[in-house]
């Protein structure tokens, strides 16, 4: 029982390496500054969770108890992740780099950066003529 | 068996850290130094937990649960300052 929890920790850890490593890569690696959001924002994430994971198992383990403040980082790291990329996204949309370069957005209002009106956007769907409908 | 996997998995955060650093110098918009800044205190973050795993003291837990405050505090806090000119309006 205790070498398959070692082996199950040991696991954990090399994933966790492999994926932090990536999103590191990517971040160098990728091309397009709005591909470039990708790799650390969901890679390492996942990476720092795994490791994370191991380490609150590992806790276990040895007898030193759980800890709440891994479960915090990871909580904290999975929240924090996404807001990040939504707060870059928005500086590389005003940049002067994408004018005119900003792909449409399939409905009827503007991207929601750019959007100026007031009134409550509804979650209007791209509708799709599947002809069925009459 | 866990102190290879510990070695492995910190050598490949310490690896993506020096990817950061090459980033985060020649990044061509600031954004993406944010970007790099961002993913650094990740990977530190990683580096503090795996730390603490090969001590096996708790204390380091506490390091790592600030570093993800103040990282995050400080991303969108640049964001802010990116977007708007003044951090709080």
């Amino acid at each position: 029982m205790m070498y398959a929890l070692e082996i199950f920790i040991s696991a954990l850890l090399v994933i966790g390496g492999i994926f932090g490593l990536t999103g590191s890569y990517g971040l160098m690696r990728l091309k397009d500054r709005m591909q470039r959001l990708h790799a650390p924002t969901k890679a390492s994430t996942i990476g720092v969770g795994t490791a994370l994971i191991g380490s609150m198992l590992h806790g276990l383990m040895i007898g030193t108890g759980f800890s709440w403040q891994e479960v915090l980082v990871m909580v904290f790291i999975f929240v924090t992740a996404p807001i990040t990329a939504n707060y870059l996204s928005k500086v590389h949309l005003h940049s002067r780099h994408y004018d005119g370069k900003i792909p449409e957005t399939g409905v009827s209002r503007d991207w929601a950066t750019f959007d100026k009106t007031t009134e409550g956007a509804e979650p209007l769907l791209p509708s799709r003529n599947t002809g069925h409908d009459s | 068996m866990i102190t290879y996997a510990l070695g492995f998995a910190l050598a490949c955060f310490g690896l993506g850290l020096i990817l950061n650093l090459w980033r985060l110098s020649i990044g061509p918009t600031v954004a993406d130094r944010v970007l790099a800044l961002d993913t650094m205190v990740v990977n530190v973050i990683a580096i503090i937990v795996l730390y603490g795993i090969q001590t096996g003291q708790g204390i380091n837990f506490e390091a790592a649960m600030l570093f993800a405050m103040t990282g995050f505090v400080g991303t969108v806090a640049f964001c802010k300052y990116l977007l708007r000119g003044s951090v709080i309006e």
